[in-house]
Parts: C-alpha cells; structure tokens; sequence
C-alpha cells in the first residue's frame, strides 16, 4: 500500500520583526525577513513522524502559495526530510483571503493526489486558523484538526484534540485533513546531510491556469473581506515602574486599589 | 428590521458568557436569533431571552457530541436558510473559539459569504457591519467588512459588556437533515476538563500569570494564592506549559488563549512577542520581573522590578488584608 501526505506550509514574515501593512492594506512581505512558519514546521515533522513509523510506502509533498522567496519554505521542508515539494505561484494571487487560500490549496491537493493532508493550527501572520476547515470542506474529506497526537493506521487517522471544554479522542478514514498544534512534538532540525540533499529534490512550479482557477476567484479582487483600515496601536502611554526595596508588595496593591481592583 | 443569528455556546444548557456579549453586539446590527444546539439547548431560551434573543432556534441530536464539527455547521446552514427565506438576514455572529472558528468558516463557504474572525467590536455601517480587529500581536488595528454574502463574523470574549435587555425569546424547533458529511470525524472519547472553581481564563475580568521565572510545578501556588485574593483566573507562559508545570489549557498567547482582561498581572513572564499577541488588549497591565530590561515592562500601567518571590506574597498578603 502506499501513503500519500501533502504538508500545507506557509512562507511568513518573522513575527520578531517590525510587521506592518503595505499601502493595500495586505501584509507587507518586502519589508521583513520571511521565513517557514514555526508552526507549520510541527506539520512537516508530524508527517516525517508518520511516515517513519508506517510499512506502507509513503511520500510526503510539501505544499505552499505564495512569491517567489516562498520556496525558501519549501527548501527548509525539504531539508527536514519530506520528499517532494509544490510551489503555487502567481501574480494574481496578490491580496488572496482565507477563503481563497482553501481553493487553490484544494485544487493543488487534489491535482497532487493524496491521501492525507496536515497542515499547522494557524499561520503565524494572519492566525486565523480556519484554513484546514476550509480545505477539508472543499475536499469533501473529514477534518480532523488541532491535533497534540496524531497516528495513522490501516487507513485511519487517530488524534487527540484538546478542546475549549473537553479533551477529545478522534477518528476518521483517509481519505482526510489533519492540524496539529505546537503541543504535538518539537520539529527536527535539518541535518547537514538533510540540507544537501534537498538540494537535489525536486520542485514543482503550477500557476492558476495548471490549476483551472480564474484569476478573479482569488486575489484583492476575489476576496470577500475587504480591510478598510488599519491603524497602528498607540503605544501605551508609559507606565510607573517601581524597584523592589521591600515596599513592592505593597506598592502594587495601592496601585491595584487606586484603580479600584480591590 | 434584519435579523442577526448568535451561534450560541453552553454547556448543557448553561450559556457561556461570551454568547451573552455576542447578544449586545447582536442587537448594534439587527434583531438577535439564537441558535442552540446540542444536549440541553432548549434550557438556553430564557437567559437568552434576558438578553435580548428574540427567537430561540433549537435542535438537540447525539450527533453534535459523536461527531465533530460538521454536524453543528449543516444546523448553521439550515438556520441560515430558514431566516433568510422568511426575511432577510443581517450577519452571523459566533463565539471565535477554536472550534467556533471553525464552525463559521465552513458556514461561509458553504453560503458564498466572507468571514472575519476575531472581531473585538462590531458596528453598523452602511455597507453591512464593519468589525475591528487587532493584529500582529496586537499592534495594529484593523476595521474590516465583508463584501460578499451574509457576513459571518466571529467575536473574541470580553468585546463587549453583557447587558440585560429582556425579549420574546420564543422557542422554535429547527429542521436540520444532516449532510453525508456530517459523520466523517467521530469523537471516540471525551474527558470533561476538570473545574477549578476560578473563573474561566478566556472570561476572567482579572488573569493572574506565571513564567519560566515562577521556577517548578510547586511554586504556582503562590501564583493561584494571588489568583484566588482577587478572584482571578490563572495563566501561563509557553515557556511555564512546555516545562510542565502548568496545564495547557492555561497558555496565554498566539497559541494558547487570547485574553483581554480589565487586569493582567505577568509575574516572571519576558513578555515575547507571541505571549503578547494573548494579552497585550488587556485593559491594565502589571507586571514584576526581576529583569529591569525585560520587554513586559514596555506594555505595563504599573511595573515592579524585583523577585516575584518576594512580591507576590506580599502582595497577595496586602490584598487580602484590604479585602478583610
Ligand atoms: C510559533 C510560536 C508560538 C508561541 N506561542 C506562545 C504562546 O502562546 N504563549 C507564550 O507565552 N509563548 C509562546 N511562544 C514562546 C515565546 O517566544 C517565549 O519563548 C515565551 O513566552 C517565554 O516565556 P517566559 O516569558 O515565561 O520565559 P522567559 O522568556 O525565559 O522569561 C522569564 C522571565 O522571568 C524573569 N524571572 C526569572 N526569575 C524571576 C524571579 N525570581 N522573579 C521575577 N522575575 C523572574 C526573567 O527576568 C525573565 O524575564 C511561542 C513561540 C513560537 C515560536
């Protein structure tokens, strides 16, 4: 039997720089270093993790949208060890909504062929974390998301989701998409061997017409959200602060109680 | 006037706080239906009805707890579908939490309408709604609207105040034929998280946190000692979870809970960035680090530099005291 996994990841600007909005009120990618998103890389190694631990023959694909740099995401996948990997990319994407983001991720997935999908929780930047709900839903498949263990047995996927109210154990038949959180596992570093042989793995590039989507199904034009404005918060007008010289205890309470805490 | 649906959150009848908020934003854009669904939904109807719901629509089936996800999205659907055939509809609002995210962007899809999670505050605009947002890690602001179909929102706790605003309420069985989809992800197990009597983290008006500087599982107790002077609920850093010494469920950041409490106290917490992105809307903020340098200083209203080992006892004493 073979097992095919397709890892969604996400190229992001590096959240400990100075993030902001570019003139179209889309996320500014030019100003700040991009890199894998943290969060995708538990994507990345959850599937290493079943593959390794499967008889079946599996290949993982790592999957992305986004410019050109994106494949610097892709690279750091490939180097962690996943086999293959799949660039979308194309300049009608510009400005492209969650919504929009499930269609092409849908239409690539199926295009690819699989079995299996993971992707991360939620991307870093835009965090809204309704991607693999979307993509499961246009695939038809089950969602098992927001996963801190997740296994693959004799086509069925096991995983633990620890939810706002309950801890819950799921189950589904592959076909499906996975998420899971940074609660299940820390990710490998690539190794040096990992690195070169990256290198040498191949790289698919598909554009919107490889993938039968029009140009105005995505985009600032297609999406259906549309930010108006977007200001910077003001930075919080600076606070007291006081050294400990035995009083802090109860300096804090005045304070807490002048403000009406206690 | 054009209805809003409120997706309602309870826990065998009981609703959670943040649907009662979602009713005050509800009302800002058109009269509040609710929709609850599950075991005990019907027990909903007269809190909601306090709050102004005037309609209740409920159905209760086994498979909104068998099976995830799915199942609580055809219902949505069907309500939409119902509302919008008898009048029109304004927008549906959902409680952003995890799975509530989840529930509202299939919805969207399903409907052909855009989303918006994470909402903070929802007013009328003469476009449909327009909601605010807060983003990357909280240091921008966004106001966004949905330029296609029944905008389907999603709201953060603590947006806005719950306010008595007493209607009809009236109780209506929904019709709801799960979809073949319905049953694809079974839910083989459930472990109910234990109650700590604090409040619920999320619905806190004051959170309590502890960091990597707080040192061993042992050692938060003084964090809850202080946590339970102020009836506060308790965090924790990623650093404090990954170490062990404080259950997940209690994280406060990008991946953890999303706070915005009218207090937050940080106590041996650095404040990075993706602990920021959980708190930094929170109303008051203090913190004690014993690191004059550290970035948790650059947020607070009130900072003590020095060991929290020393201050959060006194202060915990010093509260008490003042309480009586
Ligand atoms: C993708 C991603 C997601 C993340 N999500 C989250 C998240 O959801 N939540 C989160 O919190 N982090 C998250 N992190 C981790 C984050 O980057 C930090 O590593 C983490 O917040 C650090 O926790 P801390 O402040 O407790 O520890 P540290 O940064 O180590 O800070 C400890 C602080 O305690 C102080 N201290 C030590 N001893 C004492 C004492 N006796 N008295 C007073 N002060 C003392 C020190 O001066 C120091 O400032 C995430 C990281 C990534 C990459």
């Amino acid at each position: 039997m073979s097992l095919r996994i397709v890892v969604t990841v996400k190229y992001v600007p590096d959240a400990t720089g100075d993030r902001h909005f570019a003139d179209d009120l889309t996320v500014d990618r030019d100003d700040v270093d991009g890199l894998l998103s943290e969060l995708d890389e538990y994507a990345v190694e959850q599937a290493l993790q079943i593959s390794e631990n499967s008889d079946d023959d599996v290949e993982v694909t790592v999957l992305t949208i986004g410019p050109e740099d994106a494949k610097d995401a892709l690279r750091k996948a490939l180097s962690m060890g996943a086999d293959k990997a799949i660039h979308v990319e194309d300049d009608d994407l510009h400005g492209t909504d969650a919504i929009g983001t499930s269609l092409v991720l849908a239409k690539a997935i199926e295009k690819a062929g699989y079995d299996l999908v993971v992707s991360g929780m939620a991307s870093t930047d835009g965090t809204m974390g309704v991607v693999p709900a979307l993509v499961a839903e246009r695939l038809g498949v089950p969602q098992v998301t927001l996963l801190s263990e997740v296994s693959v047995e004799d086509g069925t996927v096991k995983g633990r989701r620890d939810g706002d109210s309950a801890t819950e154990q799921l189950e589904a038949s592959l076909p499906a998409v996975v998420s899971v959180t940074d609660q299940s596992g820390e990710a490998r570093y690539p190794s040096f061997k990992g690195i070169m042989a990256a290198k040498k793995k191949p790289v698919q590039s598909w554009d919107l017409s490889d993938l039968e989507i029009d140009a105005d199904e995505v985009g600032l034009a297609g999406a259906w959200t549309k930010v108006e404005t977007a200001t910077e918060r003001p930075a919080r007008t600076a606070g007291t602060i006081v050294k400990d010289e035995g009083e802090g205890g109860k300096q804090l309470a005045e304070f807490l109680a002048s403000q009406k805490f206690i | 006037m054009a209805e809003v649906l409120v997706y309602v959150d309870h826990v065998d009848g009981a609703v959670r706080k943040p649907t009662l908020e979602l009713l005050t934003l509800a009302r800002r854009v058109g009269e509040p239906v609710a929709v609850a669904l599950g075991n005990g939904a019907g027990d909903t109807a007269a809190t909601l009805a306090e709050h102004g719901a005037v309609k209740v629509l409920t159905h209760e089936a086994s498979e909104y707890a068998d099976y995830l996800v799915v199942p609580k999205v055809d219902a949505l659907q069907a309500a939409v579908e119902s509302v919008s055939a008898a009048g029109s509809l304004a927008a549906v609002l959902v409680p952003s939490s995890a799975e509530g995210k989840e529930i509202a962007a299939r919805l969207a899809l399903r409907i052909g309408s855009g989303i918006i999670t994470d909402a903070v505050d929802l007013e009328a605009g003469d476009e449909g709604p327009v909601a605010t947002q807060s983003v990357f890690a909280a240091s921008y602001t966004t106001k966004s609207r949905i330029s296609k179909g029944t905008p389907v929102i999603t709201v953060k706790p603590n947006s806005a105040a719950v306010e008595a605003a007493p209607a009809a309420g009236a109780v209506e069985a929904l019709t709801v034929s799960f979809s073949d989809k319905a049953t694809g992800t079974k839910v083989t197990g459930r472990t109910p998280r234990e109650s700590t009597g604090r409040p619920e983290l999320t619905e806190a008006a004051i959170v309590v946190s502890g960091g990597r500087g707080v040192n061993g599982a042992e050692n938060f107790a003084i964090i809850e000692a202080l946590a339970d002077s102020l009836g506060a609920a308790v965090g924790a850093s990623r650093a404090a979870v990954d170490a062990g010494w404080y259950p997940h469920t209690n994280q406060v950041g990008q991946t953890g809970k999303s706070v915005s409490p009218q207090l937050y106290i940080a106590s041996g917490i650095s404040g990075a960035i993706q602990h920021r992105a959980g708190m930094q809307t929170s109303k008051t903020i203090v913190a004690i680090n014993k690191d004059a340098e550290a970035p948790i200083f650059e947020l607070v209203d009130y900072g003590v530099v020095g060991d929290l080992f020393d201050v959060v006892p006194a202060l915990t004493e010093e509260v008490k005291a003042r309480k009586g």
